[in-house]
């Protein structure tokens, strides 16, 4: 049994197990992607080792995931392990964690279960998001440093948030020609956001001055750059080939366009909390879902801790600070640290939190989540994998009485990616047909295998 | 929407796989659904219901779009399997 399971190997899952190794818990990694460094340090040690000039443009913040990874390397990793069950507690065996690797299900028991699963780009439900040609703007960053590829042709990002000016300045810096950005932020911005400024550069501030310095490329990074945009929609026979967008002042544009990366910010992963039944709450400044945590990452349900931005958006740097205390919170548990070690520990880190809390008030208020997901129009897909449409939805709204109901009667939810996809859009959709709030409709219920497995896997798994 | 690889140098390694029984190029690194892109291919599964094209949509393993058969092993997510020499991978344009 080992004293403590991490899944995933972001910021978050990383410095976590470094503590923990550091405070003799017997530790081990598990994380689905290739390689380590979560969403934000993809690929870092790869990119560091074979194309070093690459990080010229990814910047110095994506360098310094490998330090974290080194910081975390006497630690057992397992890359390509994709987690679908989480047991119950039990007294004498802690909780078993089961995963697939190599197409093998392999399991462990744990005293301790830290999820790092971090966060997903929010599903953006324009009407033609499920053309080829069209991705989320994470999607061509991850690209950009797993492979070094870029869309050729005519590229347009569209939507709101730091990532969308982050990769526009990275594609700028690497030469990456962008046809146009189609900015989606309600205007007056700053004037919102003005209240937090200065708690934020108190707490925050290299994140404040970065910010401002992809601000002044932001502008130039494309051919043409339009704010306030609403009503973006994606065309095209069998593949994208046209945008549609509303500018500020009213006025319909249509660009032919070859690819179309959308980005509405980003929502905690919500698979793993919601399978170990952790109590969640609706973040009406962030519209989403978190689980509950106590200041120190502590979920509702017994022996399983959240770090990092799996429990509530706050970024990378307090995903590092979040890992840290969580892993020292689970040592202090085991009996491995008295409190005052705990609390000593991590009060540095808790003030980073705080730093980086007043940041992202200033960042929500900047950009705020789009409220116009549970009024998208009829005929726009909701679920992709099961093609149900918000009409579909709205038609068995007042006979469902949640999500799961829903899922019953009209398949969403119910295909591979079983609720990834349109979990929170389902939310808020029925919400908006219910005229009730987000939090009362709730979210569907996620039961194992959390990934689609083969019975094959399952069967090896009792032998 | 065709991907295009940066000029920059590399030291990574070439390799090929099989796709649809045609050979491709890519390099020590990519994901599958990464190799795909680069080597022109785009739309590569169709929706469960109306069959309609599908291409990977979020790269990092939630969208469930890239789903293919690799090594004779159906359903993989593209984006999340690393290339090996050798790898043999048939797109699923037939069934969801
Ligand atoms: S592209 Fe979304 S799961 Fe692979």
């Amino acid at each position: 049994m080992r004293d403590l399971v991490i899944i995933g190997a972001g910021p978050a899952g990383l410095s976590a197990a470094a503590t923990a190794h550091a405070l003799g818990l017997d530790t081990l990694i598990l994380d689905e992607q290739p390689s380590a460094g979560g969403q934000i340090y993809r690929n870092v040690e790869r990119v560091t080792d074979q194309r070093p000039a690459d990080l010229a443009f990814l910047g110095r913040d994506y360098a310094h995931g490998r330090t974290l990874a080194r910081a975390a390397s006497a630690v057992d990793r397992r890359q390509g392990a994709t987690v679908w069950h989480i047991g119950p507690m039990t007294r004498t065996e802690g909780r078993q964690v089961v995963w697939s690797e190599e197409g093998k299900a392999q399991k462990v028991n744990a005293r301790a279960v830290l999820l790092a699963t971090g966060a997903m780009e929010r599903p953006v439900p324009i009407p033609g998001w499920t053309l080829p040609g069209v991705t989320t703007v994470g999607a061509l960053q991850t690209v950009l440093k797993q492979s070094g590829i870029f869309p050729r042709g005519r590229v347009v990002l569209a939507g709101s948030g730091p990532l969308l000016m982050l990769l526009a300045s990275q594609y700028f810096a690497a030469g990456i020609r962008i046809e146009a950005i189609l900015d989606t932020t309600p205007p007056g911005g700053l004037n919102r956001a003005m209240l937090w400024l200065p708690l934020a550069t108190v707490g925050a501030r290299r994140a404040i001055l970065k910010g401002r310095r992809l601000r002044a490329v932001y502008g130039r990074a494309a051919r043409e750059v339009w704010r306030g945009v609403t009503g973006i929609r994606a065309e095209g026979d069998g593949a994208l080939q046209t945008v549609r967008f509303t500018d500020a002042s009213g006025v319909a544009h249509e660009i032919a366009a070859d690819a179309l990366a959308l980005h509405e910010g980003v929502i905690p992963n919500p698979q793993l909390p919601r399978l170990v039944e952790a109590v969640h709450d609706w973040d009406p400044r962030q519209r989403c879902f978190r689980p509950v945590l106590d200041a120190y990452g502590a979920s509702s349900a017994s022996g399983v801790y959240v770090a990092g931005d799996g429990g509530g958006i706050l970024g990378a740097e307090a995903a590092e600070a979040s890992g840290r205390v969580a892993a020292a919170t689970v040592a202090l548990g085991l009996g491995r640290i008295a409190e005052a070690e705990r609390d000593l520990r991590a009060a540095p880190d808790l003030n980073r939190l705080t730093g980086q809390r007043w940041l992202r008030r200033f960042l929500d208020a900047m950009f705020p989540p789009p409220d116009w997901i549970g009024r998208m129009a009829d005929a726009t897909t909701v679920c992709r994998c099961e093609e149900v449409r918000a009409a579909d939805i709205r038609k068995v709204a007042d006979h469902a009485q949640g999500p799961n109901q829903l899922k019953a009667y009209t398949r969403a939810g119910m295909g591979p990616c079983q609720g990834r996809m349109c979990g929170h859009t389902v939310t808020e959709v029925l919400a908006e047909a219910k005229a009730m709030a987000p939090g009362a409709v709730g979210y569907y219920h996620i039961r194992p295998p959390a990934k689609p497995v083969t019975v094959e896997e399952m069967a090896a798994l009792v032998e | 929407m065709t991907f295009a690889r940066l000029a920059g140098p590399t030291k990574a390694a070439a390799v090929t796989l099989t796709v649809d029984g045609q050979r491709i190029a890519a390099r020590d690194g990519d994901t599958v659904a990464a190799a795909l892109l680069a080597a022109g291919r785009q739309a590569i599964r169709r929706s469960a219901v109306t069959g309609e094209p599908r291409a990977p949509y979020c790269q990092m393993g939630v969208c469930f779009e890239c789903l293919v058969e690799i090594d004779g092993v159906a359903d993989r997510q593209a984006c999340l399997v690393p290339v090996r020499n050798g790898m043999v991978v048939a797109t699923q344009q037939g069934e969801g």
